[in-house]
């Protein structure tokens, strides 16, 4: 694999306006809608900036909506972006040249691309034709893979007789037979259970290491986030609210302490709020949200007016975190 | 090299997926070769007294109408199913994975499926035009012309399905006009001449019917002279390179189903 001089991606003030007819419920309006259409513009994405640099992983979050996945199809070249400036691995995504498509994979969690009535091995052949890949070779990716994410026992199935998590699994392994070296993952967990999750972050991570590759990655599951990225990208109403480091994230946008305390006898919320935002009060369990400067002072004091069993100060889940960033919008 | 390797698997696949379903494979299978035949009695009926039509006798008129069953064979067999697989993968989502690949996207979704149940039609329409041909005394360079005839008329078939089949991009659900096509096609059966001067017009200038089966018809009986080939190729040539081109312009405003 060559190295591309520059970034992986280079993306200036990119824009995505959506235009979409709309339509109210109902007989009067369904006859409207087909005669005459009202259509409305959606701003799916508004004037994002950023870069990547080669063999970085990025998160991307943001609510439903955020234009997330709009971005990574302008990325990936599936769709044109209304204006702004785009450059991936030094070509321009939307001309879809073959150079720039054997070099990227997109990998979606809600869309698939094996056959459906045949088994995984048939998507795979077809894919060792599209991308000039010798038979030894396919057989020899085939089985490192499919060893890697466990899954050498469903090959000769139909793809429609595979659970979701099996699926997803071969999935990736046909997304990935090419051997991309830019990455793009849209919810690539997305239905998984706990531990099909984290074999598909091991697969990723492993797959990294060994080649060297670039990954840019949504998930609504912290847990993927805290595990693969290194940095994440936050947008927001199409808008980007933060790039940066995890660390600096929860720093920023949650600039406090969570304090876990189990108390002797129940205390009133009331007798609480003068510490910190309550989180949560049901009975003698409480857990508070705590400025981190007040943070000594106020562990003193509530080990000095109730009788505490247990108390503990952690990081606030990056759940929170992220509730917090998007309800507030804050930029 | 590739392409040939490509469609090889395609078809495989594609066949293998069907054949998935084994009673409806066979009895789609049965009942295609029972419409051919059908169709071969109709042909039968209505040519074996022998007339005259628009100045064609019976004898030519059957390459006409051989060219206009295998024109619809191959719309049974890979037309249609895949320019109406196309509006699912635009309505889907699924086009993505296809315009992914590095290889020609327009290729890829022309040539994906194959329906098992036109090899009978196929077989059906050589059979035709190889009686046609014999019947109207073609010779050696008659039957060559007849070929080339064809291959041109298919291609020109082809463009002018998928520069319909394009739409989809804006209007999903198109496929149906496809069928509308289809059904045009199928008046190519009778010569051009058989048909009165407005519709010669249309059939000629608007949908190029009168290029895929009585023009190639007119060359291969030696009606018209051998160089109008090259017009039908001509004509197949620039409607490809149309929808080789709209294609590339309807890719702009693929919006990608929502994910
Ligand atoms: N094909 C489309 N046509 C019209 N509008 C669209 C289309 N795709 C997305 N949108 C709109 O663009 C906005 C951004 O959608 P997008 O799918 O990029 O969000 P997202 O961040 O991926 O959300 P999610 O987390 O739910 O996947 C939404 O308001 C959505 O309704
Ligand atoms: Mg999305």
């Amino acid at each position: 694999m060559a190295e591309a001089l520059g970034p992986a991606v280079r993306a200036h003030n990119l824009r995505k306006v959506y235009r979409v007819a709309e339509k109210e419920p109902g007989f009067a309006d369904t006859l409207r809608h087909f005669v005459r259409r009202r259509y409305r513009e959606v701003e799916a994405v508004r004037g994002v900036s950023f870069v990547i640099e080669p063999g970085e992983i990025v998160g991307f979050l943001g609510a439903n909506g955020a234009g997330k996945t709009t971005t990574l199809k302008m990325l990936t070249g599936l769709i044109y972006p209304s204006g702004g400036e785009l450059e991936v691995l030094g070509h321009v995504p939307y001309r879809r040249e073959a150079a720039f498509l054997r070099q990227i994979t997109l990998v979606m969690g809600n869309k698939q691309q094996l056959i459906w009535d045949l088994p995984v091995l048939d998507s795979l052949r077809i894919n060792a034709a599209v991308y000039e890949i010798d038979p030894a070779e396919a057989r020899r990716r085939t089985r490192a893979f499919a060893e890697l994410l466990e899954i050498e026992d469903i090959l000769t199935q139909p793809v429609r007789k595979l659970s979701l998590g099996q699926r997803m699994k071969a999935e990736l392994m046909a997304s990935l037979f090419h051997l991309p070296r830019l990455l793009f993952l849209d919810e690539p967990t997305l239905g998984l259970d706990v531990n099909a999750q984290a074999a598909v972050r091991r697969f990723l991570r492993d797959y990294r290491e060994r080649y060297g590759a670039t990954i840019l990655l949504t998930s609504h599951y912290m847990a993927d986030i805290e595990a693969l990225a290194e940095r994440v990208l936050v947008i927001h109403r199409g808008a980007l609210l933060y790039d940066g480091g995890l660390g600096g994230l929860v720093e920023r946008f949650a600039p406090f302490k969570e304090v876990r305390l189990e108390l002797a006898a129940p205390a009133e919320p009331a007798e609480l709020a003068g510490f910190g935002e309550v989180a949560e009060a049901s009975g003698r369990r409480v857990r508070l949200l705590v400025t981190k400067e007040g943070l000594t002072r106020t562990v003193a004091e509530l080990l000095s007016r109730f009788e505490v069993r247990d108390l503990s100060v952690t990081e606030p889940p990056l759940e929170d975190v992220i509730a917090r960033v998007f309800s507030e919008g804050r930029v | 090299m590739r392409y040939l390797k490509l469609l090889t698997l395609f078809w495989q696949t594609s066949l293998a997926a069907r054949m998935e379903y084994r009673t409806a494979f066979a009895l789609a299978f049965l009942e295609a070769g029972l419409e051919a035949a059908g169709k071969l009695f109709g042909v039968y009926l209505f040519y074996a007294n022998g007339f005259d039509l628009g100045g064609w006798r019976w004898q030519e008129a059957l390459v006409v109408l051989g060219l206009a069953s295998l024109l619809d064979a191959f719309f049974i067999g890979v037309f249609n199913p895949n320019l109406r697989r196309i509006s699912e993968m635009v309505q889907d989502g699924t086009l993505d994975f296809v315009l992914l690949k590095p290889a020609s996207s327009q290729f890829w979704v022309s040539v994906q499926q194959f329906a098992a149940e036109g090899v009978p039609f196929v077989l059906m329409s050589l059979g035709l035009l190889g009686y046609a041909g014999a019947v109207a005394g073609l010779d050696a360079a008659g039957w060559l012309r007849l070929g080339l005839g064809a291959a041109a008329a298919l291609l020109l078939a082809y463009a002018v399905a998928f520069l319909f089949a394009t739409t989809s991009i804006w209007f999903v659900k198109i496929f149906n006009v496809v069928y509308f096509l289809n059904t045009i096609v199928w008046t190519g059966q009778y010569p051009v001449q058989a048909y009165s001067r407005p519709f010669r017009l249309f059939m000629t200038f608007v949908l190029p019917v009168y290029f895929m089966t009585t023009a190639p018809a007119e060359v291969a009986l030696a009606r018209l002279p051998a160089s109008w080939l090259l017009v039908v190729f001509a004509v197949a040539g620039g409607v490809l390179v149309l929808s080789r081109a709209f294609w590339r312009f309807a890719l702009r405003f693929y919006a990608s189903a929502s994910s």
